[in-house]
């Protein structure tokens, strides 16, 4: 061993370099103050290993960012852990950024003859931002893609050469492929390449100059090895705890929250996302842009911030004046308090803001389900993952009904969404519609002219609520068994999923109800059922309730078919234009129950697929 | 100051437990990142083909009585990390009708290195293009001096209702002289 470590030695001079490396002078003797910029170093590691090994995973397109993300965080073994490592240690980072920064100018250590490595240090610390800043689009979810979309937006505002440079960085008009190759090769290649120069620089300027002991010195100085590698070590495995902990956080009392870091749904340009926030560290600029009205956005963005970083840089030359060093000192703690006053303002102002709640609650579950439809037997298609969310009944049923249906109608007394309208309702609700449940309410002579089913309508006073209020009003108990026979019958015609096994066990007293629908109930005098019926004036039964049914009506419900002349105010959503066949077949499918669910044992879409 | 007054005599011991502890303590951290990147990258140990069952590559008739190989593309679902693509070739096979009155698939992947194999009728042969392997129409290899270690790989073929000819499509592991599966 030692044979070859002496002709790699006569070689190379290892010896010597590692001998350098770990008997540096500590003046003063190993102290805790002097960890931060090897925990740094640690950190910046962490992130290139995890990096590569992310890097071999990662595609850069708008196609396949999302996706190839989700595969290492929802199917890769340790692809989680992985990423959760990256992230994490990224904001941890930022941290330890700012307690070096706070340790160098508390020490003086930024004072002559230390003023150039100030300045590296200053350079690897912007870098370090314009990495999380490229990195935090490279998922290409919904929050980093608005979030750095308002962050390129305000380059536009630079005189002269914002547009154009706003064009090169997103790599044409609109964000796309161009934009993740770009973000990813500044991300992964040009960002890292100078921080290694500079760092190296950083490191050499560090050793050059000594370390800068601070007085009183409590010890005799002593080697760099061990004592100061301990606790750097030390402190290097705390941040790896900190950052171990923020990953398994949700999972450490309960079993099913989420692993690692957050994930949003897929980057759709048609979707605003009114939830856009940068990342925490990020959030005072984000405040402070806030404050300045409209045409002075460049102050807030760029003078300002500009005008404070170049004090920062000069530090070095306003430490010699008499009271500069405390000019600094007092600088320096008002930048982080202020930093920091914003960031929290910022925070309780979002707490504050019940739109942003919701929009942020909606974010969550969309992310949930989109990771649920991505692990379906049917995979992501080639059109991206944003397309499994836009093809969903269960997103965007609520959604459309919310814009399209809610005027008039309601579901479950709300909006679709959860929210209440405000606007009387004067349409049926159509939570459960069509169920046997439904149908009994509707057929219920004390509940058919309430507002939930025709009270609001000027079917009210129609022939069907007569029908109901008189005769189904004096029903005898036969009559009723009856009546309950046709409402499964009726009910069986919509084929609703969660109606599947009942009807299928019930197939007797179904059929029983067919053709008590069309003979003794009656039914048949208004409605078409089963044959065709050219004397029907009320909505043919045929089918009713089943999605082609429902498509139909939503499309024109002054169709003979339907309500024809006595239909009440309710578009024709297809013939008018105001939804789309798809859209319409959305609302259907939502109101109907039907979308994809997971099989029991993976409902949780936050959690990581078992790799199969 | 005053804690060690005398240090001379620890020190040895001291010091060995804190380089020790250093060298430990700083091996944890580094190793945990390099552990979960390895985790993921060692990923692909895991997954299977996704290649399997029978599938329909077409109809006697289209097979010539004179026993000359054709070539079909097999077209089934393939599964490329998390897209998922269904009716796509996955690959191709050489169909013939032997003199027995039974047909015979043959993988148009070369054992050899992975080419595809063609058919040169005028010669009756399979040819490898890439380095000249040869096979008879049988699939034995028929050049002794060809680098294939053994001759193309054959498919399980079923007829079903007289007419549909399914095969069991399969890829080989290339260079080895057993026919081993890839998974």
């Amino acid at each position: 061993m030692k044979v070859i470590f002496d002709w790699v030695d006569r070689r190379t001079g290892c010896r010597k370099l590692v001998h350098e490396a770990l008997y540096e002078n500590v003046p003063g003797g190993a102290r805790w103050r002097y960890v931060w910029g090897s925990t740094l170093s640690f950190a910046l590691a962490v992130q290139f290993i995890t990096g590569i090994f992310l890097w071999m995973g990662y595609s850069p397109s708008s196609q396949t960012a999302w996706e190839s993300v989700y595969y290492i965080q929802d199917v890769m073994t340790g692809g989680w852990l992985l990423r959760g490592l990256h992230h994490y240690t990224a904001h941890a980072m930022i941290v330890l950024l700012a307690l070096h920064l706070m340790q160098v100018v508390i020490d003086g250590a930024y004072k002559a003859p230390r003023e150039v490595n100030f300045w590296f240090g200053l350079i690897l610390l912007q870098l370090v931002l314009a990495l999380s800043l490229t990195g935090y689009l490279l998922p290409w979810d919904q929050k980093g893609f608005w979030a750095t979309k308002v962050a390129t937006n305000l380059l536009a505002a630079v005189p002269a050469i914002g547009p154009g440079l706003q064009k090169i960085i997103v790599g044409g008009p609109e964000y796309g492929h161009h934009t993740l190759t770009r973000f990813f090769a500044l991300h992964a290649g040009l960002i890292p390449g100078m921080i290694v120069a500079l760092l190296v620089g950083h490191i050499y300027l560090f050793r050059r100059h000594g370390l800068t002991a601070k007085e009183p010195r409590l010890r005799p100085d002593a080697a760099f090895w061990p004592d100061q590698v301990l606790k750097d070590s030390v402190a290097c495995l705390a941040v790896l705890a900190t950052v171990l902990f923020l990953i398994l956080r949700h999972r450490l009392f309960s079993t099913t929250g989420p692993l690692g870091a957050a994930f949003g749904a897929p980057a759709d340009p048609s979707e605003p996302y009114s939830a856009a926030r940068p990342d925490w560290y990020f959030l005072f600029l984000f405040q402070f842009l806030k404050l300045f009205p409209g045409g002075t956005e460049l102050w807030g963005a760029f003078i300002i911030p500009g005008l404070i970083m170049l004090v920062i840089f000069l530090m070095p030359f306003i430490g010699q004046w008499r009271l500069g060093h405390r000019f600094n000192l007092g600088l320096l703690f008002s930048l982080l308090a202020g930093a920091g006053l914003l960031t929290y303002l910022a925070w309780a102002e979002d707490r504050r803001n019940e739109n942003y709640q919701a929009a942020a609650q909606a974010a969550e579950g969309e992310a949930a389900r989109v990771r649920v439809l991505a692990a379906s037997p049917a995979g992501i298609p080639t059109s991206g993952a944003v397309t499994l969310l836009r093809n969903d009944p269960l997103t965007q049923g609520p959604k459309l009904f919310a814009q399209k249906c809610a005027g008039c109608h309601r579901f479950d007394g709300h909006d679709g969404t959860g929210r209440l309208v405000k606007d009387p309702q004067s349409a049926s609700d159509l939570k459960a519609f069509a169920s046997r449940e439904w149908l009994t309410s509707l057929l219920d002579p004390d509940k058919i002219t309430t507002t939930n089913y025709f009270g609001a309508t000027s079917h009210r006073d129609g022939k069907m609520a007569r029908f109901v209020k008189k005769n189904i009003a004096g029903f005898s108990p036969e009559q009723k068994e009856s009546l309950r026979k046709v409402i499964a019958a009726l009910s069986a015609e919509a084929q609703l999923k969660q109606q599947l096994s009942a009807d299928q066990r019930e197939a007797g007293m179904i059929d029983q109800g067919r053709a008590l629908l069309r003979d003794e109930m009656k039914c048949t005098d208004c409605h078409e059922f089963g044959k065709k019926d050219e004397d029907a004036t009320a909505p043919n039964l045929t089918g009713y309730g089943s999605r082609r049914w429902l498509i139909s009506f939503i499309s024109n419900p002054a169709h003979p078919n339907f309500y024809g002349d006595k239909n009440d105010r309710m578009p024709a959503f297809a013939s008018e234009q105001i939804l789309t066949p798809r859209a319409i077949g959305l609302i259907a499918d939502w109101l109907r129950g039907s979308w994809y669910e997971p099989p029991a044992s993976a409902t949780n879409g936050s959690a990581p697929v078992a790799a199969k | 100051m005053n804690e060690d007054p005398n240090p001379c005599p620890s020190t040895g011991r001291r010091d060995f437990i804190k380089k020790f502890l250093a060298v430990l303590i700083g091996a944890i951290a580094g190793l945990v990142p390099a552990a979960a990147g390895l985790a993921v990258f060692l990923d692909p140990l895991r997954r299977k083909s996704s290649a399997s069952g029978a599938v329909r590559v077409t109809s006697l008739e289209a097979l010539p009585n004179d026993g000359q190989p054709r070539k079909f593309p097999v077209v089934a679902t393939r599964i490329d990390a998390w897209n998922k693509f269904s009716q796509v070739p996955i690959g191709a096979v050489y169909l013939r009708r032997t003199n027995d009155g039974q047909v015979q698939a043959f993988n148009v992947v070369c054992p050899h290195a992975g080419c595809f194999v063609d058919f040169l009728p005028e010669r009756g042969k399979y040819l490898c293009p890439c380095h000249n392997s040869t096979f008879t129409v049988a699939g034995k290899i028929d050049d002794p001096a060809s680098p294939a270690a053994r001759g193309l790989d054959s498919l399980e073929v079923e007829i079903r209702n007289q007419k549909e000819v399914w095969v069991k499509f399969q890829n080989f592991e290339a260079g080895s002289a057993e026919k081993i599966p890839a998974a």
